[in-house]
């Protein structure tokens, strides 16, 4: 089998996927062109992230680290979703085919999209590592970055 | 229900392949260059089934290599034709942009060792036409290679136009009818065709078996060096199962060839048809001119990796030329040069039915395919743009 036993889990029975209309913060990044695009809602309270959805286009990893990265920052405060790595969402699910590893970036990347985006919208400082890329290009060799 | 529909990638061996093939393996051990009794049944056997592949495609047994398979017929085919051009100093050869990838990385490499390619246009439906190829031809054209039908979206080429083409220019015409042997008539002599490479995994018979057909007085450059198996063009003790089992598998087939494709034609119809009503799809590939049993098309909005996973969870086994199932970063090249965009490239989904699916099993897949697909669509960021006319709808 390709993937894993929690991959397969995660894919067939994704948790925390839908839509959030009163959502503080919403990420998106990938590209449709590349295959997969994932955008992250968060609800922030007191800096907890009390609840997250995600919606995804693309493979089945892609829906996977979705789901296990939403997951993983669900009840956790804003620093600790911000600390959550790629390698972390691949270990949680028992690890990705090689080609699959930019679906976990993506995922990183999504969390700290909607983080950046609760940022902006509540005129919250913060530094230079969420204002551009976070130079994870090589993830998607074919596009001309995202 | 497990719908096995991916009949393009490979095939169930028939019960008459099967049976061929253990015998085979069981009672005729010997090696055909041995000259003991035991060793010339082998090669009496060896023999015949050359003859029977040679009479399913109106050539001469002597015109028969066996391969390892489509690929290295294809291979063998291309470097004969491009030595033998360079010899005339003629390095310039014809494809087509939706060839098998045993073709297009074949004639790759020779681009890279100074011989120039044209790669044809299809159009939107995949065809190539004579006329194409008749505009292409130069002075110092070597080779046309040009498939039967594709293995992706099933579209038949004009092969005997083509041929008379080439013919007529006196220009060396290989045929991949890897997908087509078993499936659709073959006639070297009628189509003109000079080379022409199958497998016979492709209509039931053994994977790891197939043949290059080559006109007589055309020279083979070898691929293996070694004893002299195959007129010496190709060494190493035969597999002589698997190609008893493959002249087996083609004699059903072309015993068969009538009923069989009138009955997997009116399931493909009726699956054409069944899913033809999910809003944003479209069917790739000729509408009529099709392998019978070819099905493929795009959903928008989606992706093809979980689409067919989620299939396969469902007990349907298809393929998907989305960049994830390619090993690539892009989709497939055959989606592409269709003209459609590469996010809608990512969407499609492969059916390619065979003689042993029925119609409960093709009910099962036109129940199941549109309620995934809206699944996916459901949590698809790309399809809610869509809906919403952020993005526009391109199918
Ligand atoms: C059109 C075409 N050519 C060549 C091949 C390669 O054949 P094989 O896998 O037997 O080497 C295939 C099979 O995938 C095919 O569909």
């Amino acid at each position: 089998m390709l993937y894993s036993d929690k991959v397969m889990d995660h894919f067939t029975n994704p948790r925390n996927v839908g839509k959030m209309d009163d959502a503080d913060g919403v990420g998106e990044v990938g590209n449709a062109k590349c295959g997969d695009i994932m955008r992250i809602f968060i609800k922030v309270e007191d800096d907890i992230i009390t609840d997250v959805k995600f919606n995804t286009f693309g493979c089945a990893s892609a829906i996977a680290t979705s789901s296990m990265a939403t997951e993983m920052i669900k009840g956790k405060s804003i620093k600790e979703a911000l600390e959550l790595s790629n390698k972390a969402v691949v270990e949680a699910l028992d690890g990705l085919p090689t080609n699959k590893i930019h679906c976990s970036v993506l995922a990183e990347e999504a969390v700290r999209a909607a983080v950046k985006d609760y940022y902006d919208r509540n005129g919250i400082e913060y530094g230079d590592e969420l204002k551009s890329c976070p130079g994870h290009c090589e993830s998607c060799e074919s596009c001309a970055g995202h | 229900m497990y719908v096995y529909a991916d009949n393009a990638a490979t095939t169930a061996m028939s019960p008459a392949a099967l049976a061929a093939t253990i015998a085979a393996m069981q009672e005729c051990y010997g090696n055909p260059s041995s000259l003991h009794s035991i060793g010339q049944e082998a090669a009496e056997k060896l023999e015949a089934a050359r003859a029977t592949m040679a009479a399913g495609i109106n050539a001469q047994p002597r015109e028969i290599y066996f391969t390892s398979g489509g690929s290295e017929a294809d291979n063998q085919a291309i470097f004969s034709a491009a030595l033998l051009g360079k010899k005339k100093g003629k390095m310039h050869i014809i494809t087509t942009s939706i060839e098998h990838h045993a073709v297009l990385h074949t004639l790759k490499r020779l681009e890279k060792e100074g011989w120039e390619i044209t790669l044809l246009p299809v159009d939107k439906d995949g065809m190539i036409s004579a006329q194409q190829v008749a505009d292409a031809i130069r002075e110092d054209t070597c080779l046309v290679t040009i498939m039967f039908a594709n293995n992706e979206i099933g579209t038949i080429q004009p092969v005997a136009e083509i041929g008379a083409i080439c013919r007529e220019k006196g220009v060396l015409f290989h045929c991949d009818a890897v997908q087509a042997a078993g499936h659709l008539p073959i006639d070297v002599e009628a189509m003109q065709i000079d080379m022409l490479s199958l497998a016979a995994h492709k209509f039931h018979g053994p994977k790891g078996v197939g043949l290059l057909y080559v006109r007589k007085g055309i020279i083979l450059h070898n691929l293996i060096e070694g004893g002299a198996q195959e007129r010496g063009k190709r060494a190493g003790t035969e597999y002589l199962p698997g190609i008893i089992g493959m002249a087996a598998a083609f004699q059903d087939c072309l015993e068969h060839m009538e009923e069989s494709t009138a009955y997997v034609q009116k399931l493909r119809d009726k699956l054409i048809q069944g899913l033809s009503g999910i809003p944003h799809s479209i069917l790739n590939g000729h509408p009529e001119k099709r392998l019978p049993g070819n099905v493929n098309m795009c959903f928008e909005g989606i992706e093809g990796e979980s689409l067919l996973l989620w299939l396969d969870q469902n007990g349907i086994a298809a393929s998907s030329g989305s960049a994830c199932t390619s090993g690539s970063l892009d989709p497939s090249h055959v989606l592409l040069a269709l003209g459609r965009p590469h996010e809608v490239a990512h969407g499609s989904l492969r059916l390619t039915l065979s003689e042993y699916n029925t119609e409960e099993e093709v009910d099962h897949i036109i129940a199941t395919v549109p309620k995934v697909v809206e699944y996916l669509r459901g949590i698809s960021p790309v399809w809610e743009k869509l809906e919403k006319g952020e993005l526009p709808h391109v199918i």
